[in-house]
């Protein structure tokens, strides 16, 4: 078996609110990534695909909290670590994160530069200011970025070129890891497929080895990533390769996202664009049974109780308490 | 539903030039538009290309550099405030930031009376109320959840609805929607439009899509327009434009848009 670059064991994270509830957000997630592989996140909107790839990296700033399970990271478990260690040997060298608002997350008065020298003060205190230069020049040539834009500040840069930048600069050490939180969903198409090339660039020179990717954009994903998990109110309900996902989806949530993609092809019109009725269950309460009976076709009374567990057919899995047969069988009767 | 041949907003040769001298700069240049009863339109471009622009000079809020823009058949008036308020009660608009769109200190239940007062309708309590819990009811909203709530209080989707529940209540002959799913997720993306076709539906409305999602755009729209750096390089059926582009920006554009069935070539 291939090295698992990242192991999930039942991780729990949770946010606190005033009144002291703990909502779970994510709540038992399990999933591992091979070396060289990538991964594609994909749901609605506070399904807690986010919360996940701040939980993967070891952020716990109030109010979110680790709950229970482990992370390991290159056979490491991060939760072991203490906050500076984390920070000195794994942020940055192993795993790195581009946020949601990555485009926010430049200093407007800091010239791009001063953000690689930060950081290779840090990890690599040995450079001079010269080779740090000539490093991240270098770096951002074999990208297609130009060098220019160490130069510049970051309001000089259009969004998109604001987007490269944030990912050459997370990437200059060489993580293991890239966790990409929504890299394009602020950009418009051709900015995104420059975003998604330099992706796909950093991986086949080997300056990454492996890609978690979030978005909800599923044709996107279909194209980037080997795999796509599907989260539901915190859950995983559905993992498996990335064109079975899209064409052969087996659990009724994914179907029923799987309605909601639109694309500029033939026949296209024909299509009825579905809605997903209701809206995400209330996590603060404790929830009996499977979480989207309240939104699915096919619920049963055997729905609601108990927890519904995973099912594995080779290698993929999804979370029904019914089995793939019977739910293609409904799937095709729908259309 | 097909468009009727009525056109009620149209546009000949509009310019709109920011700055002067050195720095001038053509956002909108040359346009030619004509936009029919009932008819859905998508305008679509990259950043930058001037759409936003287009969209505001339609809207009113921007007054065009040079060229004409009749509606209803004669020369668009906006000097004095009475002819604005009477344009702005046929034309309204849906914006891409959900979160900007409201003013912050006002409760929802203010918020949708203004819709009503407006129209310079005079109703009593009774009538009003149901007025807007009938327009909530219709982008599934309750109003009685509501109604005391500021706009900070609910999430992006829900705001946008609320934008159309207001949509719903003027109904207006054109909607401008600039960028209405983009900040929202694919499954919002389907609830909203399939409100704001029901309402075109309803009220035989002309919907304006301002948009760079190519899909959407093809989904939704008749008619078409490409725009790039300020001119529309390609209109025409959202059929014929996007299965058979003629212009290269626009067969440019069309290939950079992730398809389910196709190769994506990233070059």
């Amino acid at each position: 078996m291939a090295n698992n670059i990242l192991d999930v064991k039942e991780l729990k994270t949770y946010y606190r609110t005033r009144l002291k509830e703990k909502v779970y957000a994510v709540d038992g997630v399990n999933f591992d990534l091979e070396e060289g592989k990538t991964i594609g996140i994909a749901g609605e909107s506070g399904c807690g695909k986010s919360t996940l790839a701040l939980s993967l990296m070891g952020f716990y700033f109030p109010p979110l909290h680790f709950g229970s399970g482990s992370i390991n990271v290159n056979g490491v478990d991060i939760m072991t670590l203490s906050k500076e260690n984390l920070r000195k040997k794994v942020l940055g060298r192993e795993i790195a994160y581009i946020p949601q608002a990555a485009m926010n997350a430049l200093n407007p008065t800091i010239k791009i530069i001063r953000f690689i020298e930060d950081i290779m003060k840090e990890h690599r205190p040995e450079l001079t200011k010269k080779q740090v230069y000539d490093m991240a020049a270098e770096r951002f040539e074999t990208l297609n970025l130009s060098p220019k834009v160490l130069n510049s500040y970051p309001n000089e840069l259009s969004g998109g070129m604001k987007q490269r930048t944030v990912i050459a600069i997370s990437t200059i050490l060489n993580p293991k890891v890239l966790i990409a939180d929504e890299p394009t969903s602020a950009l418009d198409v051709t900015s995104q497929k420059v975003v998604i090339k330099l992706l796909k660039d950093l991986l086949e020179k080997k300056f990454i080895r492996s890609l978690v990717f979030i978005t909800h954009e599923l044709p996107l994903l279909y194209h980037v990533t080997d795999e796509i998990m599907v989260m539901y109110a915190g859950e995983i309900v559905e993992r498996g390769k990335a064109d079975e996902v899209i064409f052969d989806p087996v659990h009724p949530y994914t179907k029923k996202l799987m309605g909601s993609i639109i694309v500029p092809e033939m026949g296209m019109k024909d299509h009825k664009l579905a809605a997903i009725p209701g809206a995400p269950p209330n996590l603060k309460k404790k929830i009996e049974g499977c979480r989207f009976a309240d939104r699915c076709s096919y619920t049963t009374d055997a729905c609601r109780q108990g927890k519904v567990s995973t099912q594995q057919i080779e290698h993929r899995m999804y979370r029904c308490i019914f089995d793939s047969e019977t739910l293609k069988g409904w799937h095709a009767n729908e259309a | 539903m097909k468009p009727n041949q009525e056109i009620l907003i149209s546009g000949r040769n509009v310019t709109k030039v920011f700055g002067y001298g050195k720095n001038k700069n053509t956002a909108v240049d040359h346009v030619n538009f004509d936009f029919h009863r009932g008819e859905i339109i998508s305008i679509v471009g990259e950043s930058g290309s001037g759409k936003t622009t287009l969209a505001k000079i339609v809207m009113g809020l921007l007054k065009e550099t040079s060229g004409e823009i009749e509606y209803k058949g004669t020369p668009r008036k906006l000097k004095s405030h009475r002819d604005r308020k009477a344009y702005w009660q046929d034309i309204q608009a849906i914006f891409q930031d959900p979160f900007s769109s409201f003013n912050l200190f006002h409760k929802v239940e203010k918020l949708l009376n203004d819709c009503i007062e407006l129209q310079g309708l005079k109703l009593s309590r009774e009538e009003r109320f149901e007025k807007m819990k009938e327009a909530c009811t219709f982008v599934n909203l309750k109003y009685e959840e509501l109604y005391n709530k500021y706009p900070f209080e609910l999430s992006g989707g829900q705001m946008q609805r609320l934008m159309i529940a207001r949509i719903f209540l003027l109904h207006p002959k054109v909607l401008l929607a600039d960028e209405p799913t983009s900040m929202v997720d694919a499954c919002s993306r389907s609830t909203i439009l399939d409100m704001l076709l029901k309402l075109r539906d309803e009220n035989e409305m002309t919907i304006i899509f301002i948009t760079h999602d190519v899909g959407l755009a093809y989904y939704v729209s008749d008619t078409i327009y490409i725009m790039e750096k300020g001119k529309i390089v390609e209109a025409g059926n959202a059929d014929d434009v996007l299965m058979n582009p003629q212009h290269p920006y626009t067969q440019q554009l069309i290939s950079d848009v992730p398809k389910l069935h196709e190769e994506w070539d990233l070059g």
